[in-house]
Order: structure tokens, then sequence, then C-alpha cells
């Protein structure tokens, strides 16, 4: 017989919480909009945060409560957005397909260093003992912190000593960006063939001394194509990619440090060779 | 030794083979710059100065060329005579370009104010001797070169009993401070009592450390003519000279986390800077001059030499003899928390307090961390090193925060005693620029 006082006990216990929680799934339910599952799952789900939100579960959300514009995942790209639009019955624009470019050509070859370097493995690191290893106060330090934050394995170091981008993988999360403590790379349409590869502000006879590929800010190519390329601070920028028309590009050429590059209409994987010459 | 077990000392830190003997005999010895002399405007805590010059202008020696308009900011004055070469970026013994004032050297040296005897400079007021500090541009002359009219000037709630003259000079090699204290006593004593004054304190204590004996001997015969003034040895260990290990060695008050020593009635100067505060208002000098120890394994005849700021590193050298052939490494500063430097082309600055060149390159190849706690035993701070790194290591900033990474004073004792050679201070570095990242961001 006391083999039933547990039992009854237990058994009791076991009903009065039951109903407990059937109580609590009832009365404190949460509503959620079934749309918000559905559209995480049309979502890649890397949580790169490129759309400006913590993840893909609070970017569905923000779609869902109208904050925010379904073209925003670089990684899903048009695909996503047309089947985010579908589900959600709207319009869409096409958005561009962009990618990161490292924006230092200063290759071990071609750059200055002002001694041997020793301590962490970390662009980060490097750049507070005396401000980097290289003479070049804008260049690319070259150890990695951009390759180390790439979620896609879309980076690497190459032989030359600098950051090169695969493209294939790259969907433009902007983690490189954030990483590098220069900010010498940039989220920039794939259309753009035109770019200046050097952030270096530094006066022209300074920044001779210091790199071969720096950006002299002579202005010749923003006197060629006035409408697309601009001087600031001694440095050429890009600032309308659009406004190139063909025929001002071959007088790109003339850069007397390259500073500025067509590139090819075929994948651009700049060589070391390439880049060496 | 049971004498020595006695002294007074402060918690944790390392003892090194300090190297003093190559240069602790040798008296200081004038060197004048070369033709061209390069003035950084930044050479002090805080923002850069802004210059008052252009290029062609004559200057004369001791003119201000640049003003500190920030709050944290110190003058700079001209070391020379001459004519403004270029006001330019070069070379800054930070390892960056810092803007310059680069003088053509005339080699005449007049001076811009003729030298005015004050009769009684003890009579000043305390704003009367701020404002004078003030405006020699002078600078804590032991490394840190903060800015020395704001340490003069404490909140008003936090009031001043004692002042400290940091004769410790913990640094091993370096033997400016303890020349300085063989050679002007006297100097360095009225400039305490002068900072007396200017904080309303009641006594003054030398502390110096056991190996400096001559410096201890004279100091203690000199002290005897001033009231309240009292030297007092320490046992010898790095990093005595840092401010809050003093203090605590000294007096047995310990500096609360993130505060100063204001917050514990205590202002501590360098003893360069005592001098140079006496020179300041007994002949209105600004702070244009220091004495550097040049010496290390590398250099044919160690010297300690009285230069003035803005002489090229190559010219110190030449005039000690040169650099022998093994030399590997040249730091500015001292060996433990000095900057190497990348090139001979730099100038000496209000902080320069040596130059070394090593024969051998310190430790390398790093091994993985065994969790001796070595690191945390030595530190001086009382911060657990390899945790820190972990820290870093892994991102976990915030973290690192609450573990008071901010309150390292990169002495590099975690790294010295490090049995796996891990770059501890160099991460933990990485780890306080991240901290202050993070805070900027929130």
């Amino acid at each position: 017989m006391e083999i039933l006082i547990p039992l009854i006990t237990m058994g009791v216990l076991g009903l009065l919480f039951s109903v407990g929680l059937v109580i609590a799934y009832k009365k404190l339910r949460v509503e959620e909009n079934p749309l918000i599952s559905k559209l995480e799952e049309i979502l890649p789900g890397v949580n790169c945060g490129a759309c400006g939100y913590s993840g893909c579960r609070a970017y569905a959300q923000g779609i869902v409560d109208g904050k925010t514009e379904p073209n925003l995942c670089s990684v899903g790209g048009n695909e996503t957005a047309q089947k985010i639009a579908d589900l959600l019955g709207i319009e869409v624009t096409q958005t561009v397909k962009k990618v990161a470019r490292v924006l230092c050509q200063g290759t071990i070859a071609l750059a200055k260093f002002k001694g041997e370097y020793r301590g962490i493995n970390s662009c980060f690191s490097a750049q507070i003992v005396c401000g980097g290893n290289k003479l070049c106060e804008y260049g690319c330090l070259g150890f990695g912190d951009c390759v180390r934050a790439c979620p896609f394995d879309a980076m690497y170091i190459g032989d030359d000593g600098l950051p090169v981008v695969i493209e294939e993988n790259c969907v433009a999360c902007g983690k490189c960006v954030e990483a590098c403590p220069r900010k010498i790379i940039e989220i920039l349409p794939v259309f753009q063939k035109v770019i200046v590869f050097c952030r270096n502000k530094d006066k022209g006879s300074l920044a001779r001394k210091l790199c071969e590929r720096a950006c002299i800010g002579c202005g010749i190519c923003s006197r060629a194509c006035p409408d697309g390329i601009k001087l600031e601070d001694n440095l050429a920028i890009v600032y309308n990619p659009l406004n190139l028309p063909q025929e001002c590009l071959p007088k790109l050429e003339k850069c007397p440090t390259k500073a500025i590059r067509v590139i090819g209409d075929e994948r651009e994987r700049i060589s070391t060779q390439q880049r060496a010459g | 030794m049971l004498f020595n077990l006695r002294k007074r000392t402060f918690e944790g830190g390392i003892h090194v083979e300090d190297y003093k003997e190559l240069t602790d005999s040798q008296p200081i010895e004038v060197l004048n710059p070369g033709e061209k002399v390069v003035i950084p405007l930044h050479q002090h805590f805080g923002a850069p100065a802004e210059p008052l010059v252009k290029k062609g202008d004559e200057v004369k020696v001791g003119q201000k060329i640049g003003e500190g308009k920030a709050r944290f900011s110190a003058h700079v004055h001209s070391s020379v005579s001459g004519r403004v070469k270029a006001i330019d970026y070069y070379n800054h013994p930070s390892g960056q370009f810092a803007l310059s004032v680069i003088i053509e050297n005339d080699g005449e040296y007049t001076p811009f104010e003729e030298e005015k005897e004050i009769k009684d400079p003890f009579s000043l007021s305390p704003e009367q001797i701020i404002e004078k500090v003030k405006e020699a541009g002078i600078v804590g002359m032991g490394g840190a070169a903060f800015p020395t009219f704001i340490k003069l000037n404490p909140p008003p709630d936090k009031p001043i009993d004692t002042i400290i003259i940091n004769g410790c000079e913990c640094e091993p090699f370096l033997n400016a401070d303890n020349r300085l204290m063989i050679e002007h006593p006297e100097d360095i004593l009225r400039g305490a009592v002068l900072i007396k004054i200017a904080t309303g304190a009641e006594r003054i204590i030398i502390g110096i450390e056991d190996n400096k004996s001559d410096a201890i001997k004279i100091m203690e015969s000199h002290a005897k003519d001033f009231p309240f003034t009292e030297v007092i040895p320490l046992k010898t260990k790095y990093p005595q000279g840092a401010e809050k290990n003093l203090i605590y060695a000294l007096l047995k008050r310990q500096v609360p986390a993130g505060g100063l020593p204001f917050d514990v009635g205590v202002v501590v100067q360098n003893v360069a800077t005592a001098k140079a505060i006496w020179e300041a208002l007994s002949k209105g000098k600004p702070l244009y001059e220091r004495v550097v120890t040049v010496t290390g394994q590398g250099i044919k005849e160690p010297k300690n030499l009285l230069v003035r700021v803005g002489t090229l590193l190559k010219e110190l050298i030449d005039f000690c003899g040169g650099l022998k052939e093994d030399t590997k490494m040249i730091v500015m500063g001292g060996p433990m928390m000095g900057v190497a430097q990348w090139s001979l082309d730099v100038p000496v600055i209000k902080a320069t307090s040596g130059i070394i060149a090593l024969t051998y390159i310190p430790k390398d190849h790093e091994q993985p961390c065994i969790r001796c706690g070595r690191c945390a035993e030595h530190c001086p701070m009382g911060l657990i090193p390899n945790q820190l790194m972990r820290l870093t290591k892994f991102g976990e900033i915030e973290e690192a925060d609450k573990w008071g990474i901010l309150n390292c004073v990169e002495c590099g004792c975690c790294g010295f005693v490090c049995p796996a050679n891990i770059p501890l201070v160099h991460w933990i570095r990485t780890g306080k620029n991240k901290v202050s990242l993070l805070r900027k961001q929130k």
C-alpha cells in the first residue's frame, strides 16, 4: 500500500503543473506573424549583418514591420529580394551587385617599409607599434585582419603581401571593411571598372617616396574625366562611376604611378606579375 | 643584506640587470646640434602645439615656436637660433611622422630674451609659478611627458600634502637623472620647493633607488638645508619609478584604479622636471634642452649628454664614437618601455631620457601559455596579464575592460618574465586600444 503514497503525490503534482502549463500557454501566448518564419527560411541564414540588422531573423522582422526594404540582403542578392517580394506581394527595385575592393597596391616589392615587425600577427596590433611597419600611413599592412573577419572565405593574402578578393565568394557583407584598421577596403559596385587603388592623402612629393603605386594627386585623371573623377586632399576619387564616357578611359592610362586603373571586362584577378609590372 | 630587505618598495615588479655602470661615472657633457634642427610640435601628452612661425622666419633660442592651445598641451620653444627652413612632417621618435619646425642652425645661439634674474622666485604666488611653468613649456621629463602645469594645479577639493621627487630611474641603462642629482642637487631641491609652494604641500620626499649610492649621499647632504625635505632610499626594483608604485613604496598609499596621485594627496615630479622648473623661474629659461644617456653595448663610448631638443639621433651617436658593427636595435627611452627606432634621422624630444643601442634582439619564438602565473605574480598593478591576453585574443573586449585592462601601465614586467615568450604587453595594448574604441562607439 505504501507505494501508493508517492505515486499519488507525484500524479497530483504532475496534474497541477500540466494544468498550469496549459493555462500559461493559452493566456501568455505571443502572437507572431507566421510571415517572419517564412521569410527567415528564404533568407540565407548567415547572420552577417550586411543589411544593418543583427541577423536574418531580425531583418525578417524588420521587413514584416515595414521598417526596411526587402532588397538589402547582399548575400542573397536580387534572387532573394524577388522571392521576398513574391511572398509579400510587393514590388522591389533591382539592386546592383557589389564587391569588396582593397584600395592599395603597395606590395612587398613596391611599397617601402620602416623595418622588421616582430609582434602579434594582426593589422590592428601592428598599427599601434610605430603606426605599422609600412612607411605609408594609409597602406595595407597585410597581416590579414580582413581575411580572418570574412565569413565567406572570399579573401586570402596573396604572395605579394596584399589581400585578394575572390569575387565569386564575396557577397559585400562589409565585415572586412569593419575589420580593417586602415579603412582601405571599400564595397563598390561590380560594374565600376575605374578604381583608384590608393588612399594616400599625403602630398605628391612625399607620397612618391613612400610607395611606387601611390596616388600623388597630380590631377591627370580628374582633368581627363572631370564628370566622374575629382581630387580631394591630394587623392583622386571616382565620385560618379556612371559618368565616365568610354572615350576618356584610355587617358587614364597616363597615370604616372598607375594608382588609377581600368579593370578588365573579364574578371580582374590581379596577379603578382601584373601588379609588379 | 638584512638592511636591504627592510628598505621600502612596492609589490610585484622585477629585478633586472641594470647596466648602469656603463655611464654612471660619466659627467654630463654638452653637445651642440649640427646645421639642421628638427623640433616636433608634438612632444608631450595631449594635443600637438600649433606653429607660431612660418617658413623663412628668424628664430632665437628660447623663442616660442609652437603654442599648446588645447587643455592638455604644452608650448614648444626653439632650442637654437637661425632661420626656419620648413614646417613639415618629419620622423618622430614615436615611429610615425609628426609636424615639425625644421630650423637651420646658425651656431650662434642668440637668446630670445636676455636671461633675467628673478631676485626671489620663492616669493611668487602659486598662480604665478603655474603660469610661468606653463609658459616655459615644461612637461614631465621621466618619459610620459605629461604637461607639468596641469599636475601642479590639482582640483580644489583634493588637498596635496606631499611632493614626491622621483629619482628612481628604475629603467636599466639610463643615468640621466642620476647624473643630474650628482651634479645639480641644489637646483633640483629648489625646484622641489617651488612645486611645494605651487601646490601648497607640507613636505617633500625624494625617492632614490639604492643602486645610486652617490646620488643618495649628495642629495642627503644638500637636503639638510631645506626644511621638511627628506631623502628616502628605496630597494632597487623595476618599475619603481612608475608614479603609482612610487607612492605606494614611499607612503603605503594606494591610488585608486583609474585615479590620479591627486586622489591620495600626492604630486609626483621627476628630478629633471624639478630642475627645469627652477631654471624656468630663476632665469626665465624655457625647456629646450635635456640630459640624454647614450649607452648600450653597441655604443663605442657611452656618455651622458646635455643636448638641445631637436638634435638628430645620428649626431648624438657620432659624438659617442658611433655604433659597433654588431648593433641590432636602437631604442629611444629605456629598454623596458622605450620605442625601437627605424631611422637615425629622428630628433631628440623633451621626453627622450636615453638612447640605447642593443647588440641582441629581445627574445622571440612564442610558445603556448602554460598558465604558470608568473606574469600575475610580477604585475605591479595587480592585474592578470595572461587572462587579459586571452580575452583580447578571443575578442571578449568588454570582459577585458571588467578585468581592469585599462589599469595596465605597460611596464613590460609580464612579458619579461614570461617563460613562453608571449608578447603580453603587445596583446594588452591591443586590448586597451580596442576597449577605448568600444567606449567611443557607445
